[in-house]
């Protein structure tokens, strides 16, 4: 950033209206060398430092509740050397810069957060101290060793002082420093305290802007007609009747469908509703649950792609004393963010802002600009606060048709998917048919496993690239890394295309894949007549860290002796760099199942802000047991069958268990915790069913089962 | 034109009768502190108070408010200071905090109808209010926060 150079003097005489003052601040010196011309700097990326001190973080991620609004600036802060409080966040734009290293692009997801800005910006913070300190050790003539930093204040040996706000100017010129020495853990002043988070005085008075709260002048509001069959077009419509309703004044075909726009959104959804379309079915006008799992369970008999090998599982199976041998089935879920899919456009001539809730920065200004017949670098795009992300807005389905209909009226337009709109036209969590076998020995030893999973993929879809030459990696989560100590391994993966999208969703595959994998090793500790825990123990003498959270989650649990009436089930996962194990508790009350408790343990290594993580744990669990009991898209002639939450329905207050989250104390590099505690709960409460009921479930939700 | 008092203040929105509040209040009037979730109130988002009662905001026509004063979240107390706010921010209870604004108007309207609530009466007056990101627990505590947060000003006073 090239600031004018104004004399500093001059400026002063600006501010206080034509008189010069000398600024003299009880304590500070006078630099003779640092000028200001009085305006912000971006010293680097993701910091800009006011003349007044005011120091401004540039969040690269999406806050949707996870927390990174607070967790990244706790990165910075602590090298940098400014109390946190004093941060005020702001949503980067897109930027190369911004790249998430772990992912390959501008995208908040996969639990990466914390583990990609770990050391980036932490050395960020640690060089534009160095820069800072520098500047004003340079203006006294003293060596910056000898410099002390408290709190955004620069201290001269002498006790002179000067701000990062008077000497940004002059550090930003300074060459960033190569080598900089990180502040040793052990010496952490705000990383690893439970911080108090920067966003929630936002949230509990109403100023927090959501997507679905941009407005700007001279905006318009659309609400949009969508196929009611996954994949339809539009064949032809009518809009008479739209025209003449209070507030309209547009339709325009996108190629979402049919946007109606008016002065405000109810006028805009009312004559939305008076339109009459005639539809193209489409490709899926037949598809429905039946045939979806038909064409899984054919797919099936395919050879998948080896995610895994060790061994030689199949000679294994066949020459084991015992074989075991079951087949899963998981059905499809809505994201259902509480806020539902929205974007607002301002289509000029030469340029496109963008005020939308998206997780995946640099692919939504990609997709637009196409939409407006702009370049990518004509598009600003403003990252609003995502009421929920969960994934779905890794998709960027919902941005054209608001580009399209703001570049045909000419004026700024908010496109607002209602909620019945947003649970039928989501990219759902796919489906699964999973083949799942064990091979046990004359003695009950386990020497055979082979999990065959099949489903479609959604990295084929958003990031083909990724997967030309090799396996989804997001389809084989949880079971690629099967823990055991078992001689022959072999998971596979066969991808097998539904004919509608498919997304990501909290946890992806991990979710599908620990169900199976947990339920089936429950299910073959109890075919050898062992508990499952020491079965599971016995098979993890080269896993410490999974032992050691399985140990304690047990333990906290009191595994073995719940109280009476009252059944456990254990699950054990490492995903996205953490290790966890949770217990759950339950009853059958009424032919239902209760879910009283969950105990979790869990190793993340360090920790950035440890009631964060207690947070996203009690979440996950809330998400994860609500698929558990209820979850399920179902399709019939193509058309998503579920609407509002009177048909897919999400846990209330009164429906939560208890939890108890305990954390192992590590100083292993830190692992992601946003989604991993979703996929246990599923294993956990079904292998305690099993203890309730003698029912293996091989399929969820539980209402399939009667249970919930 | 329909008359309408809001956090205190008389307005007037060009609204058709049948609109409901929860739009006027957003898109009319610029409050969109109150939020859209479901438009069946079946989630709470959209909770507001008329004369100091909790409604669905979504489900609620403008024509039906009448006389009665609305309070939004914008309304609900100068810079966070109602005990319910307090106790939110001591506990950090929100996430994402779509749901924050309905869940803490709920929460309002119970403490000023039942200064220390059971943990059935909170379970009766919040069950209404969904948050998909399972901030349950801390809304539970922060609520028996902020009755204490009230009876210890009230004894102190």
């Amino acid at each position: 950033m090239s600031l004018a150079r104004r004399d500093f003097l001059k400026r002063s005489a600006m501010l206080s209206g034509g008189l010069i003052l000398a600024l003299n601040l009880p304590g500070c010196s006078k630099p003779s060398d640092i000028t200001s011309s009085g305006q912000p700097v971006d010293v680097n990326a993701w910091l800009r430092i006011g003349p007044d001190n005011s120091i401004t973080f540039f969040c690269d991620r999406s806050e949707m509740g996870q927390g990174v609004y607070t967790a990244l600036p706790m990165l910075l802060a602590e090298e940098l050397g400014v109390a946190l409080h004093r941060i005020k966040v702001e949503f980067a734009p897109p930027g190369l810069v911004y790249t998430n290293n772990l992912l390959g692009t501008q995208i908040t997801g996969g639990s990466t957060s914390v583990r990609d800005a770990w050391e980036k910006l932490r050395k960020a913070g640690a060089q534009a101290r160095a820069m800072l300190v520098a500047a004003a050790a340079s203006s006294w003539g003293v060596a910056p060793a000898n410099c002390k930093v408290e709190d955004g204040t620069i201290i001269s040996p002498h006790r002179k002082m000067l701000t990062f706000g008077q000497v940004a100017e002059a550090a930003a010129k300074l060459p960033v420093p190569e080598h900089v020495t990180l502040t040793n853990p052990a010496a952490f002043k705000i990383i690893g305290t439970p911080a108090k988070r920067l966003d929630t005085p936002l949230k509990v008075d109403g100023r927090a802007q959501y997507g679905i709260d941009v407005r700007l002048p001279d905006m318009l509001y659309a609400a949009l007609a969508q196929p009611p069959t996954l994949g339809g077009k539009v064949k032809r419509f009518d809009d008479t009747a739209a025209k003449s309703l209070p507030g309209y004044k547009a339709t325009v075909q996108t190629s979402s469908g049919i946007a109606v726009v008016a002065d405000s959104w109810y006028r805009a959804r009312k004559a939305r509703d008076a339109v009459k379309i005639e539809w193209d079915s489409g490709p899926n006008a037949s598809l429905n649950d039946a045939a979806i799992l038909r064409g899984l369970q054919r797919a099936a008999a395919s050879d998948g792609k080896v995610a895994r090998q060790d061994g030689d599982a199949n000679a294994a199976l066949k020459s084991a004393a015992k074989v075991l041998t079951r087949q899963y089935t998981l059905p499809m879920l809505a994201h259902a963010t509480l806020e539902p899919q929205n974007c607002t456009a301002d289509v000029r001539a030469d340029r496109c802002d963008l005020y939308v809730p998206t997780q995946i920065q640099l692919v939504a200004q990609a997709v637009a600009a196409k939409a407006a017949g702009l370049t990518p670098e004509q598009v600003n795009v403003h990252t609003t606060f995502l009421g929920g992300g969960f994934g779905r807005r890794l998709d960027v389905d919902f941005i054209p048709a608001a580009v399209e209909a703001s570049k045909a009226v000419g004026k700024p337009v908010k496109v607002l998917w209602t909620r019945e709109d947003d649970t039928t036209h989501d990219t759902y969590r796919p489906p699964a048919h999973d083949v799942v076998s064990g091979g046990l020995d004359k003695d009950g030893r386990l020497t055979a496993f082979r999990l065959h999973l099949v489903g479609p993929s959604v990295t084929a879809r958003m990031f083909p690239a990724a997967v030309e030459k090799s396996i989804d990696p997001f389809a084989i989560e949880a079971a690629a890394n099967y823990p055991y100590d078992v001689p022959n391994v072999l998971v596979d993966y066969v991808q097998h295309e539904i004919g509608i999208d498919v997304g990501y969703m909290r946890s992806v595959s991990h979710a599908l894949n620990c169900f199976v994998v947990e339920t089936f090793m429950d299910d073959l500790a109890i075919e050898v007549r062992r508990d499952p825990v020491e079965f599971r123990m016995g098979l993890l003498e080269k896993q410490p860290r999974y032992r050691e959270v399985l140990r304690l989650a047990t333990r906290e649990a009191r595994y073995g002796s719940p109280p009476k009436g009252r059944f456990q089930g254990v699950a054990l996962m490492e995903g996205y760099g953490t290790y966890m194990a949770q217990v759950a508790e339950i009853s059958i009350v009424d032919g239902k199942v209760k879910v009283h408790r969950i105990t979790c343990a869990l190793d993340c290594g360090l920790v950035v802000n440890p009631d964060t993580v207690m947070a996203q744990v009690e979440g996950s669990i809330v998400l994860g047991l609500t698929s558990t009991l209820w979850g399920e898209i179902n399709l019939r002639n193509g058309r998503v069958q579920q609407a509002n939450f009177d048909s897919y329905r999400l846990a209330r207050m009164t429906e939560v268990p208890k939890v108890d989250t305990h954390i192992v104390s590590s100083n292993e590099a830190p692992g992601g915790i946003g989604e991993p505690a979703v996929a246990l709960v599923a294993p956990a409460v079904c292998n305690a069913v099993y203890m309730a009921t003698g029912r293996r479930l091989l399929s969820l939700p539980l209402t399939r089962h009667r249970l919930a | 034109m329909i008359r309408l008092n809001v956090n205190g203040r008389d307005v007037d929105a060009d609204v058709e009768e049948d609109t409901p509040l929860l739009w006027v209040l957003r898109d009319t009037l610029g409050l969109t502190g109150t939020k859209y979730g479901c438009g069946k109130a079946l989630c709470g988002a959209c909770t507001v108070h008329l004369n100091g009662a909790p409604v669905r905001s979504c489900v609620t026509p403008v024509s039906a408010v009448g006389e009665q004063r609305i309070t939004t979240i914008e309304g609900l107390a100068p810079n966070r200071s109602h005990p319910v706010q307090q106790a939110w921010v001591e506990l950090d209870v929100p996430q994402c905090g779509y749901c924050q604004s309905g869940q803490i108007m709920s929460a309002a309207a119970l403490l000023a109808q039942k200064p220390v609530p059971t943990d059935q009466d909170i379970d009766a007056a919040m069950a209404g209010n969904i948050c998909r990101c399972g901030t349950y627990s801390r809304i539970r505590a922060a609520i028996h926060r902020a009755a204490r947060l009230e009876t210890e000003k009230t004894s102190a006073a």
